[in-house]
């Protein structure tokens, strides 16, 4: 007999490995999230581009319009992608309880969560961008400008996350999760989806200024040009606001949660 | 030193207060069963003790570790089995042990070894099947064998036969047991069933609104009742029935509910003539009558004048 086998904490990393293992186990058991978010991009994509190319012509646009809607088909095929939803049903089904019961980090339980969405999301830049590279779009910034391309739109969906996880976490309620995507709209059409900022007048342009995704598009949109450094920053920027807030409401929301109320 | 450790344990949800200054000490390989009817409070005692609920007053320490204090070391002490099986249907039963084993900090070994001590609870031919495909039983069996992955020094269970059938009842009291006696495990479970305290519990706490009413071996639970219980059923008239029956000597109490009129006696045996020619000699015709001893239903009748409202399986 070997001594008898007993409980320790695991520490905080192998806790994060722990939560993101099983979250992206269960990843090819929730198809139905991750198809829409192909689907909804591919479709967009396609249809901006026949509808709208020729009256891009008469704007502002300085590249391609397949380029300048690639950026777009990310932004769409990642925003709001998360674990939420299967969040809010461990917190149904009483799993988060048992989790809760464990000496697991508190945090690591959000953090392992999010480790697996930026798996996902950078998962589904590919696609995009390969339907983009099939549409003849191509990167005069290279292969590096096709990682940043990509590691840019994946950390924007990491940072969004906030969002719907905190709506799990405060309500437990899926219809308020599964409604949250709503969030999304104002973020992607009040801005440069369609237009440049310079064609946008009146009250949506002044809207667009202040939307952190219009310079997440400027910066994923810069790469088709050539290294602007200060499209990147002001669209790194953008993301990591975004980040800040976002999650700073995800993480008070885990600990009102937690609090063994 | 006890093992689990409650003081005036209270909690309250709005004005309705669940647990009501609950003290409880229970001893280390001690099987200690929390008995009572639905919404008495067992599961809010249960969800206090292991760090998942905060008491509005009182204390309580697991192994000497203050639960508000220490969460973090009492969940390493602790395994527990919630209510309503705390499992995610889109995992495997392996799975989730072994995210369990993970959380609780054992090295991949270690959980292997730990899923082959606990084979005979599992059904292993199910293990790497979904979750969402097993029976309510296999889900309550894979609840606790969850809850053991770690060793625990305390196991809480609450309501661990609930909805099971009696196969199913039978190989988890059969578990308890064992980690009780082979590992000296301290268990605290809840249960609204009379037996299930009965058969498996060195000692029972009748818990009713919140409130402890009482509390000991079932055994002398039991003989505080008294020896035996005449039971009579009969259509006739309620009082009728009492009048007839106090006047006996050989009977002490007189308890009766809807049709059911229970003697309280010292000796079955030499009461139960008695009490027929009572009943035969006052014209009260009797459809029913039967001598047994006390059960821990007699108990809570007795402590709160209502019946222990269980759905026997
Ligand atoms: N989260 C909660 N919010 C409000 N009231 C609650 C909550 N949890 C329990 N209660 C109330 O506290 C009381 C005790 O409930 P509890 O679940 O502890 O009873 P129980 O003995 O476990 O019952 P059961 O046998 O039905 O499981 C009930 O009146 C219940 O309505
Ligand atoms: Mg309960």
């Amino acid at each position: 007999m070997s001594a008898p086998i007993s409980a320790r904490p695991a520490g905080f990393f192998r806790d994060v490995q722990s939560v993101a293992i099983r979250a992206l186990k269960q990843l090819p058991r929730d198809l139905e999230f991750v198809i829409p978010a192909l689907a909804v991009p591919t479709f967009f994509l396609i249809v901006n581009i026949g509808a709208l190319q020729d009256v891009a012509n008469f704007t502002s646009i300085e590249i391609d319009y397949k380029a300048f809607q690639l950026p777009v088909g990310i932004v769409f095929a990642v925003t709001g992608i998360s674990r939420a939803s299967a969040l809010v049903l461990d917190i149904q089904d009483g799993y988060f309880d048992r989790l809760l019961l464990t000496p697991v980090s508190r945090r690591a339980l959000l953090i392992g969560l999010m480790v697996s969405d930026f798996t996902l999301v950078l998962g589904l830049t590919i696609p995009v961008t390969a339907l983009g590279f099939a549409m003849g779009v191509r990167f005069p910034t290279g292969p590096l400008g096709v990682l940043m391309f990509m590691f840019m739109g994946a950390a924007w969906g990491v940072a969004f996350t906030g969002f719907p996880y905190a709506i799990a976490l405060r309500t437990g309620n899926p219809s308020a999760v599964n409604a949250s995507f709503i969030l999304f709209f104002p973020f992607a059409f009040m801005t440069t989806t369609f237009l440049p900022l310079e064609s946008m007048t009146g009250w949506l342009g002044e809207v667009a200024r202040y939307n952190p995704v219009t310079y997440l598009l400027a910066g994923l949109r810069s790469l088709f040009v050539g290294w602007e450094a200060g499209e990147l920053v002001k669209g790194m920027a953008a993301i990591l606001g975004v980040a800040i807030v976002s999650q700073a409401l995800a993480f008070s929301a885990l600990r009102g949660r937690v609090r063994q109320k | 030193m006890n093992l689990i450790r409650a003081s005036a344990l209270t909690r309250r949800f709005g004005d309705n207060t669940a647990v009501d200054s609950v003290d409880i000490s229970v001893e280390p390989a001690e099987i200690y069963g929390f008995l009572g009817p639905n919404g008495a409070g067992k599961s809010t005692m249960v969800r206090m003790l292991c760090t998942l609920l905060q008491p509005t007053s009182g204390t309580a320490t697991i192994d000497g570790l203050d639960i508000l204090k220490n969460p973090g070391p009492v969940r390493l002490k602790i395994g527990v089995a919630l209510q309503d099986a705390s499992l995610d249907p889109k995992m495997t039963g392996r799975e989730l042990v072994t995210t369990q084993g993970r959380l609780f900090g054992l090295r991949p070994g270690e959980i292997r070894r730990r899923i082959e001590e606990l084979a005979p609870l599992l059904d292993m031919t199910a293990f790497d099947d979904l979750v969402g495909t097993y029976s309510g039983g296999m889900r309550r069996r894979l609840d606790l064998a969850a809850s053991l992955v770690h060793n625990p020094t305390v196991l809480f269970l609450d309501e661990p036969t609930t909805g099971l059938d009696p196969p199913g009842r039978l190989l988890v009291w059969e578990e308890i047991r064992r980690l009780n006696r082979e590992l000296g495990m301290t268990v605290f479970l809840t249960t609204q069933y009379l037996d299930e305290a009965d058969e498996l519990a060195d000692r029972v706490g009748i818990i009713d609104h919140g409130r402890i009413v009482a509390e000991g071996p079932p055994s002398e639970l039991k003989r505080s009742v008294g020896n035996d219980v005449v039971v009579i059923r009969t259509n006739g008239r309620r009082d009728e029935v009492e009048a007839a029956l106090t006047e006996l000597d050989v009977v002490d109490r007189v308890d009766s509910f809807d049709h059911e009129i229970r003697a309280v006696t010292g000796n079955g045996a030499r009461a139960l003539s008695p009490i027929a020619v009572a009943l035969d000699q006052a014209g009260i015709a009797v459809s029913e009558l039967a001598l047994r001893t006390p059960t821990l239903d007699d108990v809570f009748l007795e402590v709160t004048g209502s019946h222990l409202e269980s759905e026997e399986p």
